[in-house]
């Protein structure tokens, strides 16, 4: 009753044109439940505009080069000290807002945002391995399905182009951490990246469909996303590579030249509120960092292995810190080198 | 001083009077055009000339500090693990494989559009309007749905392979996604039309009476064709090489789209160094290659034609 209450009221509000306020979202693709920006639009009446992007370093650079209208975007962990450095965000103080109760503890004195002074969690997740068990019944929990593929899986693998997260693998792979400069450990690494090309099908995004066609049988991937496939086929699984995996985080930012700050902060507090934030969690299926949460969402997320990572491995995940430029530069030739 | 008030217009002023102000008319009239190109076309060159020359910054964008390292990045790089001198055979080979693609795909569309066009240009007058209009419909389609079309079509278990399969020609389904195949087929497919088209005015224009003329003299169908039809549409055919030729070099969707991404194009090279990459200047010192290479395609082009009408 009441939500109709609210709905008829905005329409009303719609209707007379009176969408006075405004926010300008700029996220990932396919990333935003579209169930969630209507609830933000009928309850604060805002009228809200999504524009997608497809890496952070897409993003970057666009911001950075200016004229760009958008209020708020939603950062990698490693790449938020950059937009920070860059003088790029609002010091909102979320961890001063109403809803930063809900904060799950483990997410607020985070590296690349101590204290939560300018963003909030929106999902984290893992980057591992995904395997179409039909085709493989092997240990599925190991970055060699894509870097030393069993010979069931050679031709049908996709690695997402994810420069940041395929490096972290492989440099994990031969005991290394993410960001190492060690010439030898990066020799190794480019080698046995280009010697596991070859057996690689694409290097490509948004492969759900595919995956789920059975076009392709293994990869890299994300944890949300490999579930989104294990509901359309359920013959596939996603695994945590025991040489160590990826943790990552998106955070939402305002951004400094916003042109609508009062509107970005109602954002930021918005998505807060557990049942908000489940609802994040329910469109893409990544857990999201706040507390109570759990309850409002879709029972079949409870017990997810993409979600719920296995005791045994929970140490082998590492978050992928800001590498210094000159590693980056390092890190973008082997990245050429591999798809020359 | 006196003098020259008293004759004020010497003989031919008049005139060259009105001719200045002709001139001057003419300038004034021409500056919007003249704006238009220096705001969007030199203006952007020139950004790009001085971004190359500039050094990278940290986090993408450029420091405002001479270097030379953009350009020199393009041809050689220190080795990443020995730090001698070395050819950059990365850029190197992904600009071959882009050119040798681009030659590929030319070539395809000579095949296939130099008999269409003909085909075309010899219907009935009524009917040709039906024909071009038909090879027109897929430019009214987004050039992105057409190439995830052609996916559908290709896919393991797309159109071709579930009839192969019935059919019995084959026992399990070729892989054609992703492969150098499905790039040359989506390429080809995309810009067919674009070498259709000029070649169809060529033929168009034909005087049939020349090779009814030929044939009097003899000449074989063959020679005919080498000997009379040939040149006289060779305008039609360089004007769609190039028009194929040189969008191809730049492609960036299609080999994205149906190469599955694993080996980067010319494009996708430039892409990478303004996103991950964060060395702007070396993107702008690649693209700025490219046009150079399109550019010695066009002189190359102009230097033929115009061979053509000294001879003629």
């Amino acid at each position: 009753m009441k939500t109709l209450a609210i709905t008829a009221s905005a329409l009303a509000l719609a209707a007379s044109g009176a969408f006075a306020q405004e926010l300008n979202i700029y996220n990932w693709g396919n990333y935003t439940n579209p169930k969630l920006i209507e609830k933000f639009e009928a309850e604060t009446g805002i009228k809200v505009t999504i524009t997608d992007y497809d890496s952070n370093d897409t993003a970057l650079a666009k911001v950075k080069a200016g004229g760009h209208g958008f209020d708020i975007v939603v950062p990698s962990a490693s790449y938020v000290p950059i937009w920070i450095g860059e003088g790029l965000l609002a010091e909102t103080r979320p961890d001063q807002m109403e809803n930063a109760k809900n904060l799950d503890p483990v997410w607020i004195d985070v590296d690349w945002d101590p204290g939560r002074h300018y963003t909030v969690p929106w999902q984290w997740g893992t980057t591992g391995v995904v395997v179409n068990t039909k085709y493989y019944d092997g240990d599925i929990d190991t970055s060699a399905i894509f870097l030393d593929p069993p010979d069931e899986l050679k031709g049908k693998i996709n690695v997402v182009p994810e420069m940041g997260d395929v490096m972290g693998l492989a440099i994990m792979y031969h005991g290394g951490m993410p960001c190492d400069d060690d010439r030898e450990l990066l020799r190794k690494v480019r080698d046995t990246l280009v010697e596991a090309k070859q057996h690689w099908l694409g290097m490509d995004y948004g492969n759900i469909e595919k995956f789920a066609k059975e076009d392709m049988w293994a990869g890299v991937n994300w944890n949300g996303s490999t579930f989104r496939m294990r509901l359309a086929n359920e013959n596939i699984q996603y695994g945590y590579p025991k040489e160590g995996y990826v943790v990552w985080m998106d955070s939402v930012a305002v951004l400094k030249d916003a042109q609508n700050m009062e509107e970005a902060k109602t954002f930021q507090n918005f998505i807060m509120e557990p049942e908000n934030a489940a609802l994040i969690s329910e469109f893409a299926r990544y857990a999201n960092g706040i507390l109570g949460s759990d309850e409002f969402m879709p029972d079949e997320m409870k017990t997810a292995r993409e979600i719920l990572i296995p005791e045994e491995l929970k140490d082998k995940g590492v978050f992928i810190p800001t590498c210094a430029p000159e590693t980056q530069a390092l890190y973008t030739r082997i990245w050429t080198d591999l798809q020359k | 001083m006196s003098a020259q008030a008293e004759t004020p217009f010497p003989p031919g002023a008049l005139e060259r009077e009105a001719e200045t102000a002709d001139t001057r008319r003419r300038w004034l009239l021409s500056l919007p055009a003249i704006a238009i190109i220096v705001c969007a076309a030199a203006g952007p060159l020139l950004v790009m000339v001085i971004y190359s020359f500039l050094t990278p910054g940290d986090y993408g964008n450029v420091k405002w500090e001479f270097s030379l390292e953009g350009w020199m990045n393009t041809i050689v790089q220190r080795d990443i693990f020995d730090d001698t001198l070395i050819w950059a055979d990365a850029h190197l080979s992904i600009f071959w494989r882009s050119f040798s693609l681009s030659l590929i795909t030319t070539i395809l569309t000579l095949i296939i559009g130099v008999p269409t066009a003909w085909f075309v240009a010899t219907q009935p007058p009524g009917r040709r309007e039906f024909w071009l209009f038909l090879v027109t419909v897929p430019f009214w389609t987004n050039l992105l749905v057409r190439t995830i079309a052609i996916q559908e079509l290709i896919r393991s278990e797309g159109v071709i392979n579930l009839v192969l399969l019935k059919i019995g020609i084959i026992d399990e389904p070729l892989q054609m996604m992703f492969t150098d195949f499905a790039i040359g087929f989506g390429m080809t497919y995309v810009y067919l039309p674009l070498m259709v088209l000029p070649v169809y005015a060529a033929v168009d224009k034909l005087d049939f009476r020349l090779v009814e003329a030929a044939h009097d003299l003899y000449a074989s169908r063959w020679t005919a064709f080498r000997r009379v039809i040939l040149p006289l549409i060779k305008p039609g055919i360089i004007a769609g090489s190039i028009l194929v030729f040189v969008p191809c070099l730049g492609a960036y969707v299609t080999p994205r789209v149906l190469g599955g991404g694993k080996n980067l194009m010319f494009g996708n090279l430039i892409e990478l160094q303004f996103g991950a990459g964060r060395n702007w200047p070396l993107g702008a010192a690649l693209s700025l290659m490219l046009m150079a290479a399109v550019m010695v395609a066009l002189i190359f082009y102009v230097r033929i034609t115009s061979r053509e009408k000294a001879d003629g």
